[in-house]
């Protein structure tokens, strides 16, 4: 699955996409999907809830495992995806689109220069396969 | 495939639905004595209380359906008494039905924990002599025998750390938990209200003491460790382990659960360990019952004594045995009553059999695994060279390079009669296989267990899509986990 | 020894195909000066005869011959063999967690029934596979409540049984909990007025027993809508888990922590029990514990597993937030069958038997002259007296005549030295009762 040129992305395989008026969706990259395997829950953050970068925001879960999502930026929750909830597979379906996990109202979107680009992201993939 | 398998083969076995399916108004399994006083009104004794409908919805059976029910299901388990469970740190052993006998005598199935203690002389000499014996195994100076399970064992060791620390300054901020350890001891630490500090494992598997020196400072409560570790292999820099740590004034740990490699051959008490828990269904014979009962008693230096929970047994002016709720620097009540006592009864019977013959079964459970391990060596990975105590850990690295890892191996290992081994664990080994398979195995067991592993190993060459769709002859197949987990269906409903 | 299955021979050959000298040399691993060279200084060994003979010694000291009133959260039951006869094969008895469901389908399908069982007694959505006793399930029910609201203070009614709260006491020391305790008014119930001043927007959870420690009936909606209003949890624990065939359940309950142990199980002076805990389907992920779920394999056939594994310990490491690994499985599978031969009207004449044991004990108790009636309000088969001396100088002196008391109040609530608890159940006899009126009117006069 291709990275879409302009997400963002993180050391820990979140992407992020903002959309110019200073509002971001979040979400989990395609590799960090294949490494969870079949997601049966996603835990999301509320509304309101504030967040630094690097904060634990969400987290996912296989049968037999539990996994941290950040926070790429810092900002507060305005929106969560609630279809996650019924349906957690769209994580493993259509993890760069379908199913982001929150947008957040960002509070320095400076932060998103330090991040990786789609290239820098792709070549960043393989150091990170397990033995 | 049929040639092969020695141990095992199809059977066939009874079908049977959920015990709410049998069901149809008016049947029962249990019939009471005649009331012998007036009887109540429950509408008028209870009033708006009253439960007037009764449990909507409860199965209505009859004893016979009751025992068919329940005997069927039986039929569908694998269990010690059909053979060998090779879990690695789980001690499957036989648990010996005269533990099952005296545990249901009257005069002590029958007693209530809060009757006088005058009354009650025989448990708590059952008690005090368990208390003892453990003291004896361990090379220790107290026990206490009220935490329900291995893991409140282990919280129950650390609060006693806790305890000390903060009597004498401050409990201090850290435990450090090796990486290799079983996930119930960071668990512990944490709610223990410590943080967790890892400690990497050098390259033979053990703690790495260069390291360790580093990591050890004033803010370090404790060490959890694992002896044997959870690779089968002893520290053998134990004591300087120890010794780093009370330098600092900070406390050794012990997770006792592959004590079945120590008993009658160490004592954790003389290398330095200052309290450990002890898992009386490992390696005291208790049995597992699909999960539980257990019991974790925990066992201590004098240092640590006054800071056991409550109550404690005690000897009276009088000679007698009393239990005690009155000690200012205890750590409170782990849970009700006197702990799991059926079980310290199971226990002591066990200890009793043995006698100072214990050491026996830990040269046998030694003796097994190395003799597996021997057998195995080259068709699997050994990924650590050390000498293995009861237990050896493989890895699946050779039969990946087929697309097959440890848990197809461990599914194929059903289709041969066997229950798995422990897989995926400890975590510092990549897909491993963790086999233990205690004292209580024969050889003629072993040798059919190592033939089973290497017939898989053959199958995982020539043949990798039969071991990846294992098991194939049992009742039902892989279950689909995920979807279990999606949409949990946890109760039977009528709709 | 006659556990272990192996010959002098066969050790010498397993021992030559490892290489190996002696079985010392495989414990090389070990230091020198660690090993012992003595024999430990233990009893035995003993053959069966023997330890079934200390055994039975030891069962000779003991409270049999004595007619006991004692309840307090461990009750005397009837239990049918056919419980022992199943619990015993050795299927179940010998058999390991569930992990592997292929072969564990006996065991998993009866923690599923155990789970339904629950639910339908306690009215929730949804129960787990057992915890180890009543004690721990309470306070597990408030951690539990703290995860879900975010808030750390717990109101505790110190109407629920002494050593649960003790329990409690413990585990908050070591984490943000705050636990608080309501008095009991006259009644014996919790001080309602108390309870709503104590509430506020940082309580987690209220936590009542029903029937309390007192024997007294304590929930009712209006309770719940209480506690509701402040946003908090109500937890209701439950010791004498028999009542719920003739009391109804505490529905708007939001967590229920029970004792198991009264189906099924013997008291064994203590344990092991069997804790009980349920709630709310939107909980689910909130509670600790084993789960057994239905799953279907590959060609559609229906079978159980171990499910929402990750909200484990084993899983989670340093993010835990409950450290219960074990389950009490055999426990629970007792108390699976005893219920299934009890069966709904078998439950309901248990329940009904021992509401009218209670309602002639009381009765008879309190026409003995000095003897009276505390903590008025329904009940189910235990109940408070009042003595006009202290309940253990009429105790010490009820010994005499074979029957252990009812058990004294004053270690745990130092105010109420001349109060007992009164416990009656099935296996009770009116002949029992009244002995203890006679012997009662006796000592007292």
């Amino acid at each position: 699955m291709p990275y879409p040129a302009d997400y963002r992305y993180t050391k820990q395989h979140e992407w992020i996409h903002a959309d110019g008026g200073g509002i971001a969706a979040v979400g989990i990259t395609d590799f960090a999907q294949k490494q969870i395997g079949e997601v049966v829950f996603v835990g999301l953050p509320k509304v309101g809830d504030k967040f630094k970068a690097g904060q634990e925001l969400a987290s996912v879960e296989s049968v037999k495992a539990v996994f941290e999502v950040f926070a790429p930026a810092s900002g507060e929750i305005i929106e969560v995806n609630t279809a996650l909830e019924s349906a957690p597979e769209k994580v493993n379906a259509d993890p760069h689109g379908e199913a982001w996990f929150a947008k957040l109202r960002l509070s320095n979107s400076e932060e998103l220069k330090e991040l990786m680009d789609a290239d820098a992201y792709e070549k960043y993939c393989p150091e990170c396969e397990p033995r | 495939m049929a040639d092969k398998i020695v141990k095992a083969t199809r059977h066939v076995n009874q079908n049977e639905g959920l015990i709410f399916e049998k069901s149809s108004p008016g049947k029962r399994g249990f019939d009471l004595a005649p009331l012998d006083v007036p009887r109540a009104d429950p509408a008028v004794a209870l009033g708006e209380n009253h439960r007037a409908e009764g449990v909507t919805s409860f199965p209505e059976v009859s004893e016979i359906e009751v025992l068919r029910h329940f005997t069927r299901l039986s039929t569908w388990n694998y269990a010690i008494d059909l053979g060998m469970y090779p879990l690695g740190s789980c001690t499957m052993k036989y648990n010996p039905r005269v533990n099952e006998f005296v545990a249901r005598l009257d005069g002590i199935a029958t007693e209530h924990p809060l009757q006088p203690a005058e009354l009650s002389q025989g448990c708590l000499k059952i008690a005090r002599l368990l208390e003892r014996c453990l003291c004896e195994i361990t090379g220790m100076d107290a026990v206490t025998l009220q935490p329900s399970a291995g893991a409140q064992g282990e919280l129950t060791g650390i609060l006693l750390i806790r305890a000390y620390l903060k009597k004498h300054g401050s409990p201090r901020k850290k435990v450090l938990v090796p990486d290799s350890a079983h996930g119930t001891n960071p668990a512990t630490a944490v709610i223990a209200g410590y943080q967790v500090e890892n400690i990497p494992s050098d390259a033979r598997g053990q703690i790495d003491v260069a390291k360790l020196r580093e990591q050890v400072t004033e803010d370090v409560a404790a060490l959890m460790v694992t002896l044997p570790s959870t690779l089968g292999i002893f520290e053998g820099r134990i004591a300087e382990i120890a010794d780093i740590l009370h330098s600092k004034g900070a406390l050794l740990y012990m997770d006792g659960a592959n004590m079945n490699a120590l008993a009658g051959i160490a004592r954790p008490g003389d290398f330095g360990a200052d309290v450990m828990h002890l898992n009386l269904h490992k390696t005291f014979s208790t049995p597992h019952g699909g999960g539980g009962p257990g019991a974790g008693p925990v066992a201590m230096k004098k240092i640590l004594e006054p800071f056991r929970p409550v109550p404690v047994l005690v000897e009276t002016e009088e000679g007698k045995l009393a239990l005690d709720d009155e000690r200012p620097d205890s750590i409170g009540r782990v849970r009700a009553f006197f702990g799991n006592f059926g079980v310290l009864v199971r226990a002591l019977a066990y200890i009793l059999a043995y006698g100072p013959g214990i050491r026996q079964a830990t040269e046998d459970a030694v003796l097994n695994a190395n003799y597996i391990r021997k057998h195995l060596a080259g068709i699997f990975d050994l990924p650590y060279d050390l000498p293995s105590l009861h237990e050896v850990v493989f890895s699946d690295e050779i039969q990946k390079k087929n697309g097959v890892n440890t848990m197809d191996i461990a599914k194929r290992l059903i289709d041969y009669g066997f229950h798995p081994y422990t897989t995926a664990f400890p975590l510092i080994v990549h897909g491993a296989l963790m086999i233990e398979p205690t004292e209580s195995e024969s050889k003629e067991e072993c040798d059919l267990f190592i033939e089973a592993m290497r017939a898989i190993a053959e199958e995982a060459a020539s043949n990798p899509e039969l071991v990846r769709q294992a098991p194939h002859t049992t009742r039902i197949g892989r279950l689909d986990e995920v979807t279990a987990a999606r949409k949990p269906k946890l109760r039977w409903s009528e709709s | 020894m006659r556990y272990l299955p192996k010959s002098p021979a066969e050790r010498r050959q397993m021992l030559d195909a490892i290489g190996a000298r002696s079985i010392d040399d495989l414990f090389a691993g070990i230091p020198e000066r660690f090993r012992l060279r003595e024999a430990l200084k233990l009893p035995g060994p003993y053959s069966e005869s023997e330890v079934i003979q200390y055994f039975k010694e030891r069962a000779a000291e003991s409270s049999t011959g004595y007619t006991s009133f004692l309840g307090a959260g461990v009750y005397h039951h009837l239990r049918s063999v056919v419980t022992d006869t199943i619990i015993q094969r050795g299927e179940f008895l010998t058999s390991y967690t569930p992990y592997q469901a292929e072969i564990s389908q006996g065991t998993l399908q009866a923690i599923f029934e155990f789970q339904t069982l629950m639910c339908q007694l306690t009215g929730q959505e949804v129960a787990n596979a057992s915890m180890w006793d009543g004690s721990t399930a309470t306070t597990e029910a408030a951690l539990m409540a703290e995860r879900i609201t975010g808030r750390s203070r717990v109101l505790v009614a110190r109407s629920l049984h002494p050593e649960y709260r003790k329990v409690l006491e413990t585990y908050a020391e070591n984490s943000s909990l705050r636990i608080e305790e309501l008095p009991f008014g006259t009644d014996g119930k919790v001080d309602r007025q108390k309870l709503d001043a104590a509430l506020g927007d940082d309580v987690a959870a209220v936590i009542i027993q029903s029937p309390n420690f007192f024997g007294v009936i304590e929930y009712e909606p209006e309770l719940a809508r209480q506690v509701h209003s402040a946003a908090a949890l109500l937890v209701v624990a439950i010791t004498e888990a028999v009542s719920l065939g003739a009391v109804r359940p505490p529905g708007e309950a939001d967590i229920v922590a029970m004792e198991g142990q009264s189906f099924g199980l013997p008291p064994s002076y203590g344990g092991p029990f069997v804790g009980v805990l349920a709630s709310r389907m939107k909980y689910v992920r909130q509670m600790p514990g084993r789960l057994a779920g239905q799953a279907a394999d590959s060609q559609g056939r229906r079978g159980f597993v171990l499910t929402l594994a990750a909200r484990e310990q084993h899983i989670r490491r340093e993010k835990a937030t409950s450290n219960i690994c074990t389950n009490q499985a055999l426990c629970a599978l007792a108390v699976t069958v005893h219920l299934s031969l009890l069966g709904k009207e078998g439950l309901r004449d248990v329940a009904e038997q021992n509401l009218s044991k209670g309602q002639f004990a009381c009765s008879e108790l309190t026409k003995v002259r000095g003897v009276e009636r505390a903590f008025a309000g329904p009940f189910f088969n235990e109940f408070t007296i009042r003595l006009p001396r202290t309940a253990r100088d009429v105790n010490r002196e009820l010994l005499g005549y074979k029957i252990i008391g009812p058990l004294a109040l004053d270690a745990a609530y130092p105010g109420l030295a001349n109060h007992a608890l009164v416990c009656v159940t099935e296996t009770t006899t009116r002949a029992q009762i009244e002995g203890l009126a006679a012997a009662l009117a006796r000592i007292l006069a």
